[in-house]
């Protein structure tokens, strides 16, 4: 999680919100997300459980999880929105900000490490304009952070962008790879 | 198999045996190579003689731990009137560890089926699977497979018309290492933040929604069908002949500086330096082997001289002073830095502290910034026996034993390669190695 203990913390992702601010709120669950949601509740005996799940569809739909959203999460739900916020910063996959088009995540643990992952993470921010870890570039296409262990260790070093999971990248990969991601 | 490589003479394929192969991913293509039959029969058994099956099996967790299955399902209470659950840990998370990922991509009915096995063996009508969400590739099978053998009866109300009910559901973490517990895992699965919990109360007694509850990795399960189709004892041959305490095959994930990352399974008992340098290829070229992590991160370091002798099994690790632990195994070559990895795995353990217990939030922080400082060159003589007293309240201390698994590679570094610290705090190497910024 990313409490940001005394020490370290984790990646600071731009609180930079590009143009959000004053939008009337169009809720999620309509149509058949809201039927989606409901089959889904099914599964558990509580509501609760149904919480993750939830705001993942939320993040699917808006590309992060604003603060409305967890409001109308919490509504679906029965919970209060803190309880909801509470679980949202728990979780580091969770957006509370919007970041750019595509989401670069670069495994740097250990294993990625000693193969050389730190250079990867240098030639995607080089190539994307980007310049520091969570910040989103300029044209507002890319977000570049480091991630912990993407369990793919075998396969060096691992990189997801958005859903895509993408193995084996090596600097010299980084700007083809790119230009897929456009 | 050592996949992504073809797979090696030596290695024992059961779980591995249809890596590679996309047919055994489908429905029918799993009951063309013998899918669901162990599931028929064990709808027909009654749950406590499937328990004895797997006890005779002499199988144990996969997942860290080591913990006997066929007990571990023993400690639920049959027909006391309360829904049981079944909860698949598939949250992989532990630096070194990648084989639940392949199982879950290659052979995703695999361990439905053990699912539905071992849910039906501890009086369970519910299984839950919690994968990370990271792995989006294994997800997706997973629910593709589950839906396919809903729709076709194996699992659901009436699975394989039996009558029982027995209910599969994937279910989607949200990036978080200590999820991986089991407790936390269960807090998650309810819609909380993934804290652990306090035991006792053990699951058996009170786990998922305050439930009866038995959990267990993605490989644990994905062995049992092959166990109750072939039989205990069948499992059981499949160890040193000396060690009954460990048996079966085990799939081990092996990356780092090697020839051949990949996962590769062999029977209990095999001989780890054998196993480095034929199966997996050997150092990289022009390199020499320094030391290995072999059971995921969380265990000791042992030098390559300490590997070299070792047998691969519960005992045998322990024999070297480290653990088996989830098999994931860290090769690390004479190029690197000691003090700069055990700082960079320090740095993982402080981002995924839940941060509820003072010793491992503190702890996990303050290991991180002093190895780090020393790595940078501006270390001090008195850094080395902090770190080590930073240990000792780390250890043993705790909720659980994400704190432990912090000071396990800070406590065997130091002790193994203590001169490669006090080296770069003398300043007596040349290249002073920038920290990671994250
Ligand atoms: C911090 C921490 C992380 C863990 N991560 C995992 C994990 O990712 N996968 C897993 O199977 N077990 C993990 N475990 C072990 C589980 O708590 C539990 O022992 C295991 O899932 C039980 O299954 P088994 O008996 O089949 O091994 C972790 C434990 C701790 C303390
Ligand atoms: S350390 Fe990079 S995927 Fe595991």
């Amino acid at each position: 999680m990313s409490h940001g203990p005394s020490a370290t913390g984790g990646a600071a992702i731009s609180t930079a919100a590009p143009g959000h601010a004053h939008e009337p709120y169009v809720p999620v669950f309509t149509g058949e997300t809201k039927a989606r949601l409901a089959a889904l509740m099914e599964r558990y005996p509580t509501k609760m459980a149904s919480l993750l799940p939830a705001l993942w569809m939320v993040q699917e739909a808006r590309g992060w999880v604003s603060p409305e959203a967890m409001a109308e999460v919490a509504q679906e739900l029965g919970l209060t929105a803190a309880y909801v916020k509470g679980v949202v910063t728990f979780y580091t996959m969770y957006h509370q900000h919007p970041v750019g088009k595509h989401f670069i995540q670069v495994c740097t643990t250990t294993p990625c490490h000693v193969c050389g992952a730190e250079d990867v993470v240098k030639a995607f921010l080089e190539k994307t304009g980007c310049g520091e870890l969570g910040v989103t570039s300029p044209d507002g296409k890319y977000t570049v952070i480091e991630v912990e262990c993407l369990g793919a260790c075998g396969f060096a070093t691992p990189v997801m962008v958005n859903s895509d999971f993408i193995e084996s990248v090596t600097p010299e990969k980084v700007p083809e790879l790119l230009k897929r991601y456009q | 198999m050592g996949f992504p490589f073809k797979p090696h003479p030596r290695e024992t394929l059961v779980l591995s045996k249809h890596f590679g192969e996309a047919e055994a991913r489908s429905l029918d293509g799993w009951k063309a190579r013998g899918g669901y039959r162990a599931l028929e029969q064990a709808l027909g058994m009654d749950p406590v003689a499937i328990q004895n099956v797997v006890k005779e099996s002499g199988l144990r967790g996969r997942g860290g731990a080591g913990f006997p299955t066929g007990l571990k399902w023993s400690f639920m209470k049959l027909g006391d009137g309360k829904p049981h659950y079944l909860c698949c840990n598939a949250d992989e998370s532990e630096p070194g560890t990648f084989k639940d990922r392949e199982i879950m991509r290659w052979t995703p009915h695999a361990l439905i089926e053990g699912c539905a096995i071992a849910a039906h063996a501890i009086g369970a009508e519910t299984a839950y699977i919690y994968i990370r969400g990271e792995f989006t590739e294994p997800l997706e099978r997973m629910e593709r497979a589950c839906a396919e053998a809903r729709q076709a009866g194996v699992i659901g109300r009436n699975a394989m018309g039996t009558g029982k009910r027995v209910d599969v559901w994937v279910h989607k973490g949200a990036g978080a290492y200590i999820c991986g517990e089991e407790t936390a895992l269960m807090n998650s699965l309810e819609g909380k933040r993934g804290n652990p919990r306090i035991k006792p109360p053990f699951p058996a007694a009170s786990g998922l929604f305050g439930m009866p509850t038995t959990i267990n990795n993605v490989e644990t399960l994905a062995a049992v069908p092959h166990i109750l189709v072939n039989g205990g004892a069948w499992y059981k041959a499949m160890a040193r002949p000396d060690n009954p305490k460990s048996t079966g095959t085990k799939l081990w994930s092996v990356c780092g500086n090697v020839s051949k990352p990949g996962n590769y399974e062999v029977q209990m008992g095999f001989p780890f330096k054998e196993f480095l340098y034929d199966l997996c290829g050997g150092p990289p070229r022009g390199r020499n082997f320094k030391a290995v992590i072999p059971g995921g991160s969380s265990v000791n370091i042992i030098t390559i001289e300490e590997a070299e002798r070792a047998v691969m099994d519960y005992e045998g690790m322990a024999d070297v002073g480290t653990a088996l632990g989830s098999a994931g195994c860290i090769v690390i070559d004479d190029a690197q830095s000691i003090p700069r990895q055990v700082a960079r795995l320090a740095r993982f353990y402080a981002h995924e502290s839940c941060a509820q217990c003072t010793q491992c939030r503190e702890g996990t922080a303050w290991t991180t910034r002093i190895l780090e400082r020393i790595v940078a060159g501006d270390g001090t003589a008195e850094d080395l026996d902090t770190l080590l007293d930073l240990a000792e309240n780390m250890t043993g201390k705790t909720i659980c034993v994400l704190s432990d698994s912090c000071a396990a590679p800070v406590v065997s570094g130091l002790q193994k390669f203590r001169h490669e610290f006090e080296a770069l705090i003398t300043r007596k190497t040349v290249h002073a190695v920038p920290t990671i910024v994250s």
